[in-house]
C-alpha cells in the first residue's frame, strides 16, 4: 500500500532550481535511450526518479554528471545546466566536484577509511594537509558514520559492513563540498536497517546540497522525497511534488505504476 | 552385467552384449593409457633434471660454492667461475626490464584505458606477435641495426652526455652488455604488456567511476586507483619478462660481445650464461669443461625456476582476486 | 578554472598522450622487424634459396634448400613425440586426475615450460647425443619436443575444461563409457582449442635454434636425420649472421624472412580459426 504523506499548504513559491535539464536525449550508439526529457531539481530538496527496470531513470542521473561519457559511443543531447552553466560544455571534472554521485553497490577504494574520505579532497587540492583530518570528520559525521569509525580510521574500508560502506561513499562523495549529490539505487544492496539510516541521512543534508536519488522503491521516494519524476520507457511521463504524484497523479500510467498495476 | 544380457535378447546380436561389457572396462585401458603419458612428463622433467645434477658432479665437486663467485674461466688450466657470466646475465635483464617495464605498462594503460575494445584487441594482437618472433631473428636484426647504431651514435652519445659515471666509459665497439639488453627489452614488451593488461582490465569498472566522480582527472583515477588495485598482476608480469629474459640465448648471444671478464661499463662487451652455453659447449672437452658448463646450466635453471615461481604466484592471485571481487 | 586545475589538465594530456606513444612504438617494432626482412630478406629469396644447396664459403649464390627439409624433419619428429604426450596428459589432467598426482604433473608441465631453451639443449645432448655418439634430427626434434610437451599439456586441458559439464552429462547419461564421453564428445567439442594449440606450439619451437646447437648442429649437404648433423633454418639464420661474408649475411635474411612469414601465418591462421569458432558457438 501506499504511504500518504500529509498535503502540503497551497501556494508555495517552488525553491529555485539548482540543475536543470532541458529537452534531453541519450544515444547509446544509434539506440536512443532518453527522449525529450525537461526537468528541473530544486535546490537543498530531495528529488526522486522512479520507474520500472530500464525506463532510463539511471541513464538519466549518469548524465548529469557525465559519468556516462566512460562508456564509448554514447551521446546526449539538449541542455543541462548547473546554476544556469552548461554543463555539457562545463570541465567535466570541476563538474564533478560540485556534482558528486554514490553507485548502487559500495565501491570504496582499497584503502583505509581515512584515505577514502581523504582522496577527493586530495587529488582536488581542496584543503591544506593539516586541514584534511578535520574534513575527513565533518564529512564522516555528515555521513553518520563518524561514531562508528572514529576509532578506526586506518583500518580497511573493505572491512566495514555493507551499509557502512555505503555510508563511506556517501563521505567520500560529501568531502569535496558538491553542490548536488546524485544516488543511483544507493539502497538496492542493503538491509532495511542500512536503508533506514541512509533514508534519514538523505533527508538531513538537504540543509546541504540538492539531492537527487534513482530508486525502484515507491515507498522509498514517498519517504524521502520532496519531489518525484516518474520515467517509463526513456520518457518521463510526469514529475510534481511528491505527495501529487502519489495522491493525484495526472497521467494514467503514473498512476498504474504507483497502483502496482505493472512495474 | 551377465543377467542383463540375458533378459534382453537381441536376435542376432548376441556378441554385442560381451562387446559392451568390454568397452566398459575401456575406461580402464584410457586411464591407463593416459596415466602412463602423465607419468612420462614426470619421468622426462625428473631425469632433466637428474641429467643437470649428475653431469655437472665433476666441477661441483671440484669448485664447490665458490663457483658462484670465481671470475676465472680457463679451459686450459680447468679454472672455471660463474661469476662474469651471472653478473652479464643479471645486468642485461634488470636493465631490459628498466627499460621495458615503463614502456610496457604505459602501453597496457593505453590498451585497458583509452583504447577502444576491438582496437585494443587488435593492437594486442599484434604486440603479442613479438613473442612468435624467433629469437634468431631478433638476433640477425640486431646485429644490422641496434650494433651500428650502438657504435656510431647511441654509445658516442652516452659517453658525451654521461661518461664521468663509470657505467658509460671505455672503447664503444657496438656490441656489448647494453646492446645485449636493447633487444632483450623488445622481446619481453610482450609479456609485460599483455599480462599488465589483463590486470588492468580486471579492475572493476566500479573503482574507476567512485575516482573520477569525485572529480579526479582519468590520469589521476589511473594512476592513483586503476594501476595500484592491479599492482600485483603487474608485478608478476615484470617477473615473467625477468625469466624469459634470464633464459634468453641467441640474440645476446649475437651482440654481447663474448668477453669473458667483468666490466662495469655498459658499454663493454660481456657474456651471460646462456651465451657462454651456446659458444662453448660443442668445443668443450676433457671431464670438468663439460662438467663445468653444465653447472652453469643448473645454475641458470635454479635462477629461472625461482623467478618463474614468483611470476604465477603473483599471476595466480590477482586472478583469484579478480574473481573474488567479481 | 583555477592554476592547479589547468595543471592536472596538462599532466593527463600529457601523461595519456605518452601511453599511446608507447604502445605505438611497441606495435611498431613488429612492423620495423617485418620491414626489415622484407627488404633485406625479399630480394634474396629466389627459386635458388629454395632448391639448392649452400655453397662452400666465400662462393656466391647457392640456397638453403637442405635446411628447409631439415626444419620440417626436426620439426616433424618433435610433433610426433610430443603432440602425442602433451595431448593425453592434458586430457588426464582435465579428465581424471587425483589431487596431489595431477597437481604434481601440472608442476612438473609447468616447470619443463619454463627452463630455458638452452638448458633442454644440453640435457638432450646428454641423454641422446652422448650415447649415440652423433648428433641427428632425431636429437634436434626431441629436445624440441620437450619444449612442445608442456605447451601442448597445458592448452589441451584449458581446452577441455572449458567444456561445459552438462555435455559431458548428457553423454553419459545415454549410457557412453567415460572414455567414449571424452574422445567422442568432449575432445571433438574442444578440437578448435587444441588444434591452435597446437598450431602455436610447432610455431614456436620450429623458430627455436639454441637447443639444435647441441642436437642436430647444422648442416652444409643433404643428411640422414637419423644419425647425422641436420641442417634447419634457425642454426643456418644464426650462422650465416655470425659470420663475415656478406653473401652470408643475405642468405640469412632470407632464411630469417621465410621463418618469420611460416611463425607469422601460422600464428594468424590459429588466431583465425578461434575467432571462427566462437563466433560459430555463439549462433
Amino acid at each position: 500500500m501506499t504511504v500518504q504523506p500529509p498535503v502540503a499548504a497551497p501556494a508555495i513559491v517552488p525553491p529555485a532550481a539548482k540543475l536543470r535539464a532541458k529537452g534531453v536525449n541519450f544515444y547509446y550508439g544509434s539506440f536512443k535511450a532518453l527522449h525529450d526529457i525537461s526537468l528541473e531539481f530544486p535546490a537543498n530538496q530531495v528529488t526522486a526518479l522512479i520507474g520500472p527496470s530500464g525506463c532510463g531513470k539511471s541513464t538519466f542521473l549518469r548524465s548529469l554528471n557525465r559519468i556516462s561519457e566512460t562508456v564509448s559511443g554514447t551521446r546526449i543531447e539538449g541542455e543541462i545546466t548547473l546554476d544556469g552553466e552548461d554543463v555539457l560544455k562545463m570541465d567535466v571534472t570541476s563538474l564533478r566536484r560540485r556534482v558528486g554521485m554514490v553507485f548502487q553497490r559500495p565501491n570504496p577504494f582499497p584503502k583505509t577509511i581515512f584515505e577514502n574520505v581523504a582522496y577527493g579532497i586530495r587529488v582536488n587540492g581542496l584543503a591544506k594537509r593539516s586541514e584534511v583530518a578535520d574534513v575527513v570528520e565533518k564529512s564522516l559525521r555528515g555521513a553518520a558514520l563518524w561514531d562508528e569509525v572514529r576509532d578506526k580510521l586506518n583500518t580497511s574500508a573493505l572491512a566495514l559492513s555493507g551499509g557502512q560502506q555505503q555510508r563511506l561513499c556517501i563521505a567520500r562523495g560529501l568531502a569535496v563540498g558538491p553542490e548536488v549529490l546524485l544516488l543511483d539505487e544507493p539502497c538496492s544492496a542493503l538491509d532495511p536497517i542500512a536503508t533506514a539510516k541512509i533514508e534519514d541521512l538523505l533527508v538531513a543534508l538537504r540543509s546541504q546540497c540538492t539531492i537527487v536519488i534513482v530508486t525502484h522503491n515507491m515507498q522509498q521516494a514517498a519517504r524521502v522525497a520532496d519531489h518525484t519524476g516518474f520515467f517509463l520507457l526513456g520518457r518521463l511521463i510526469e514529475h510534481d511534488r511528491t505527495d501529487v504524484i502519489f495522491r493525484n497523479p495526472s497521467k494514467k500510467e503514473t498512476e498504474d505504476y504507483i497502483t502496482g498495476r505493472f512495474g | 552385467m551377465a543377467s542383463a544380457a540375458a533378459t534382453t535378447p537381441i536376435p542376432g546380436k548376441s556378441g554385442v552384449s560381451s562387446l559392451s561389457r568390454r568397452l566398459r572396462s575401456g575406461d580402464e585401458v584410457a586411464w591407463l593409457i593416459v596415466i602412463l603419458f602423465a607419468l612420462s612428463v614426470l619421468l622426462i622433467t625428473a631425469v632433466l633434471v637428474a641429467e643437470l645434477w649428475v653431469g655437472s658432479a665433476a666441477a661441483r665437486h671440484k669448485f664447490g660454492f665458490g663457483f658462484i663467485t670465481s671470475r676465472v674461466w680457463n679451459p686450459v688450466t680447468d679454472e672455471y667461475g660463474a661469476w662474469p657470466f651471472l653478473y652479464g646475465t643479471v645486468v642485461t635483464s634488470v636493465i631490459a626490464l628498466v627499460i621495458s617495464v615503463p614502456i610496457g605498462v604505459g602501453a597496457a594503460v593505453f590498451l585497458s584505458e583509452l583504447a577502444g575494445g576491438r582496437l585494443s584487441d587488435a593492437l594486442t594482437f599484434l604486440v603479442e606477435l613479438l613473442a612468435a618472433v624467433p629469437s634468431v631473428i631478433y638476433g640477425l636484426m640486431a646485429i644490422f641495426t641496434i650494433v651500428p647504431a650502438m657504435r656510431m651514435y647511441i654509445g658516442p652519445g652516452l659517453k658525451a652526455a654521461f661518461g664521468f659515471l663509470p657505467i658509460f666509459q671505455g672503447p664503444v665497439y657496438g656490441v656489448g652488455y647494453l646492446t645485449a639488453s636493447l633487444v632483450l627489452s623488445i622481446m619481453i614488451f610482450p609479456y609485460i604488456i599483455s599480462v599488465s593488461r589483463e590486470a588492468l582490465l580486471a579492475v572493476p569498472r566500479e573503482q574507476r567511476e567512485a575516482a573520477l566522480a569525485v572529480g579526479a582527472t582519468k590520469w589521476e583515477t589511473t594512476w592513483q586507483i586503476v594501476i595500484p588495485y592491479a599492482r600485483l598482476g603487474i608485478i608478476g608480469s615484470v617477473f615473467l619478462a625477468f625469466s624469459r629474459a634470464l633464459g634468453e640465448t641467441m640474440a645476446v648471444t649475437m651482440v654481447i660481445g663474448n668477453d669473458m671478464t667483468v666490466h662495469t661499463s655498459l658499454l663493454a662487451s660481456g657474456n651471460t650464461i646462456a651465451a657462454v652455453l651456446a659458444n662453448e659447449f660443442n668445443e668443450a672437452i676433457g671431464a670438468i669443461h663439460p662438467a663445468a658448463l653444465i653447472e652453469l646450466g643448473l645454475v641458470l635453471f635454479f635462477l629461472t625456476l625461482i623467478i618463474n615461481g614468483m611470476a604465477r604466484l603473483l599471476i595466480l592471485v590477482t586472478t583469484g582476486k579478480g574473481a573474488h571481487h567479481g | 578554472m583555477t592554476f592547479r586545475n589547468l595543471r592536472r589538465k596538462a599532466l593527463n594530456n600529457v601523461m595519456l598522450s605518452i601511453t599511446g606513444i608507447f604502445a605505438l612504438m611497441t606495435v611498431s617494432s613488429l612492423f620495423l622487424i617485418l620491414a626489415y626482412l622484407v627488404y633485406n630478406g625479399g630480394r634474396s629469396i629466389d627459386l635458388d634459396f629454395f632448391t639448392e644447396l649452400p655453397k662452400s664459403t666465400g662462393e656466391v649464390g647457392g640456397g638453403m634448400a637442405n635446411a628447409i627439409l631439415g626444419s620440417a624433419e626436426i620439426v616433424g619428429f618433435a610433433a610426433l613425440i610430443g603432440l602425442p604426450i602433451g595431448f593425453f596428459t592434458g586430457v588426464y589432467l582435465a579428465e581424471w586426475g587425483g589431487a596431489t598426482f595431477s597437481f604434481l604433473v601440472r608442476y612438473m608441465a609447468d616447470l619443463l615450460n619454463g627452463v630455458p631453451s638452452v638448458v633442454i639443449g644440453i640435457c638432450t645432448w646428454t641423454i641422446v647425443v652422448r650415447p649415440m655418439h652423433t648428433a641427428s634430427g632425431i636429437a634436434g626434434g626431441i629436445a624440441l619436443s620437450l619444449m612442445l610437451i608442456p605447451i601442448m599439456a597445458k592448452n589441451t586441458e584449458q581446452f577441455l575444461r572449458e567444456v561445459p559439464r552438462t555435455l559431458r552429462e548428457g553423454a553419459l547419461a545415454l549410457g557412453a563409457a567415460r572414455w567414449q564421453t571424452i574422445a567422442t564428445v568432449v575432445v571433438p567439442a574442444a578440437r578448435k582449442g587444441i588444434m591452435t594449440g597446437a598450431i602455436l606450439g610447432i610455431a614456436r619451437i620450429a623458430g627455436e635454434s639454441a637447443p639444435l646447437l647441441f642436437t642436430s648442429l647444422n648442416n652444409q649437404f643433404w643428411s640422414n636425420p637419423f644419425h647425422e648433423p641436420t641442417a634447419s633454418l634457425p642454426v643456418m639464420i644464426y650462422t650465416h649472421a655470425i659470420a663475415p661474408f656478406d653473401d652470408w649475411h643475405r642468405q640469412a635474411w632470407a632464411a630469417g624472412l621465410v621463418l618469420l612469414v611460416l611463425v607469422l601465418a601460422a600464428n594468424i591462421a590459429a588466431r583465425w580459426i578461434m575467432s571462427r569458432g566462437h563466433a560459430a558457438v555463439r549462433g
